[in-house]
């Protein structure tokens, strides 16, 4: 039933094998077919309109029919094309440069991984990187979710900000950064309540907090199942909060994860991780190369 | 009103319409086709346009669009929740449990999340919320076995509905998925026609990937219908009609919120109207 991309393209040019150089129209009637294969990935349809017309400058003239394989070849150069915008020249690593405690802020839609990210980082940091790591969960809404961090937290042998009940996650965030710097702590990982980006007034809360903590990094947290809505998502949280990366949960799924393409044109911020799985050492650092390849179903 | 024909280049922003509201590729050319085979050509205002697509998304869904019925005779009725995880599930049986008492029935709920970090609690502050008592086990406990006990205890205590939650699961996690078919296979050891009603939840958010969990967890679950949540949210849940085209499952309710009065019965034309921009355009 899944016919790949290379395949499809091949039975394309092999009509047009032996006319010498590709001509515009060829390599746009390729390019059709990138196209769909990228929507099928869920790559929002904007991102894969700008993703194509800048193939297409790569493509043509280049020496695609005279190779022996021109769909893996023009494959070749969409991958490469793609692996470029994915990666780009950006850096993945967390940044620090702050007199401590760092914080991180972690945002994004109800349900999408910010809770189990946050345990997930801050364990990595605590463990790789010798950080002195505290948690603290600014959910006051979703049902036993500063109970869930403070969980994880004991899983993972990392700190948590005792629960006060009753508090606002404002002064969750402003308690947590404080008992961050008398506790000697070098990062406060701020966990924040899902939000829909279209919801004013939670979204001007986000903006407050991140006014007060002032995050030296803000992470927008997005499942990899996302599809087309990827893109509005980026945007709405871009308008509000400075997002310097992205992390993609539920790549160990089956779905293409077109989405990552999205988040990276979008925001611009590079995607800084990927979860790989419920336990709280499943993370990753993002590869490109492997995304691009699971994009184009490869 | 501005009329404008309906030639190959509206019909392809309609088609680029509907992939921005993910219903993909095959269905919305399939859409489109339909559209154009009854207007193409035809003059028509930008409203028309819209009212006739939403009118082709509608019928692909209404014979779709049935509520979930609880048998009075059982005793419990037994509602399985599966789903990917975060799509919203313990949330649903909240919600569901709070209608379900207001039309007077009595309900349990299972707290058959037994993995992830206070899926526990999560359950038993909804079911405080409801009045609805929770049957629970520790964490790391058999979820099998839990499914068990709920279904021995709603049997004693003559309950109405049983609706046991699940853990969230990637439907290509074999070991998981697993797991699943033990719980189903354990609650027909007690009931051979249960679980009446085994509900997938799906996030309106998803794309594509939509169509491979109802394909899996409808042969391991044997799914009989679905909820789709966060429609309250900018995604438009448009894999609906993707998925109208291959599985032609029921779809129960639609989540709209995050609070107890937040569900709604899943209605073909509102949601047609919503997704095709129709009802905006009129409300302008
Ligand atoms: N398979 C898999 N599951 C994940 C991953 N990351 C998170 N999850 C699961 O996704 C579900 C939701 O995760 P949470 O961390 O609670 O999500 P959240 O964004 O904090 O949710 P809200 O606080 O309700 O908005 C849980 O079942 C997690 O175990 C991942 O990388 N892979
Ligand atoms: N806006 C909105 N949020 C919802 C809706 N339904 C659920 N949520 C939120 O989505 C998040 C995840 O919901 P859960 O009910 O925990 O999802 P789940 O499928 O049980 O998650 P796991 O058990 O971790 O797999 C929570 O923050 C819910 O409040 C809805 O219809 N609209
Ligand atoms: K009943
Ligand atoms: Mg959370
Ligand atoms: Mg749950």
């Amino acid at each position: 039933m899944f016919e790949s991309l290379s395949d499809r393209l091949s039975s394309i040019f092999e009509g047009l094998r032996g006319r010498g150089a590709l001509e515009e129209k060829d390599v746009t009637e390729a390019l059709r077919e990138v196209r769909v294969a990228l929507l099928e990935a869920d790559v929002a349809l904007p991102v894969a309109k700008d993703f194509i017309s800048k193939v297409k400058e790569r493509a043509v003239g280049a020496e695609v029919l005279r190779s022996v394989t021109p769909g893996q070849q023009v494959v070749k150069i969409v991958h490469d094309a793609l692996v470029d915008m994915l990666g780009g020249d950006a850096d993945p690593s967390l940044s620090f440069a702050t007199t401590p405690p760092a914080a991180i802020m972690m945002v994004g839609l109800q349900g999408s991984g910010k809770t189990t990210s946050t345990a997930k980082i801050a364990l990595r940091l605590q463990k790789r990187d010798k950080k002195r790591v505290l948690m603290a969960s600014l959910d006051t809404r979703r049902p036993a979710a500063q109970e869930q961090l403070a969980i994880l937290g004991e899983q993972a042998e990392v700190k948590t900000l005792p629960i006060i009940a009753g508090q606002t996650p404002r002064d969750i965030a402003k308690r947590a950064m404080e008992a961050g710097k008398l506790g000697g702590f070098d990062v406060v990982m701020l966990d924040t309540a899902g939000r829909l980006s279209i919801d004013e007034q939670l979204m001007a809360e986000v903006a407050d907090i991140h006014k007060t903590t002032n995050p030296v990094e803000t992470l927008l947290v997005v499942d990899a199942l996302t599809g087309q809505d990827a893109v509005t998502t980026a945007e709405k949280f871009k308008e509000r909060l400075n997002i310097t990366g992205v992390v993609m949960t539920r790549i160990d799924g089956d779905a293409r994860g077109g989405a990552a393409l999205s988040m990276r044109a979008v925001t611009g911020a590079p995607i800084k991780f990927v979860g790989v799985g419920e336990k709280i050492d499943a993370l990753d650092t993002f590869e490109p190369e492997r995304m691009a390849g699971r994009i184009l179903g490869m | 009103f501005t009329k404008r024909r309906l030639d190959d280049e509206t019909l392809e922003e309609l088609h680029d319409l509907l992939v921005t509201a993910d219903l993909g590729v095959p269905a919305a050319t399939r859409i489109t086709e339909a559209l154009a085979k009854d207007k193409f050509d035809k003059e028509i205002s930008d409203v028309e346009v819209r009212e006739a697509l939403a009118s082709e998304v509608a019928m692909s869904l209404t014979p779709l669009e049935q509520s979930l019925t609880i048998d009075r005779e059982k005793k419990p009725h037994i509602l399985l929740m599966v789903g990917v995880n975060g799509a919203g599930k313990t949330t649903t049986i909240g919600k569901l449990a709070r209608k379900f008492a207001d039309e007077g029935l009595s309900v349990m709920l299972a707290a058959g999340d037994t993995f992830r970090a206070a899926a526990i609690e999560q359950l038993l502050v909804w079911g405080e919320r409801t009045g609805a008592p929770v049957v629970t086990k520790e964490i790391g406990a058999d979820a099998a076995g839990l499914a068990y006990d709920a279904v021995k205890r709603a049997q004693e205590s003559g309950t109405d509905v049983l609706m046991i939650d699940t853990a969230g699961r990637l439907q290509n996690k074999r070991e998981l998925m697993d797991e699943l078919a033990k719980i189903v296979r354990v609650i027909k050891k007690l009931d051979a026609t249960a679980p009446h009603n085994v509900v997938l939840t799906l996030d309106a958010t998803v794309g594509q990937n939509a169509l491979s969990q109802a394909e899996a967890f409808q042969e391991i679950a044997g799914v009989t219908g679905l909820v789709m949540t966060k429609l309250d949210g900018t995604a438009r849940g448009g894999v609906l009609v993707a998925l109208a085209d291959k599985f032609s499952l029921p779809i129960h309710f639609i989540g709209v919120g995050e609070g107890v009065e937040d569900l709604q019965e899943f209605r073909a034309d509102a949601f047609a109207r919503a997704l095709s921009g129709a009802a905006e355009e009129l409300n302008h």
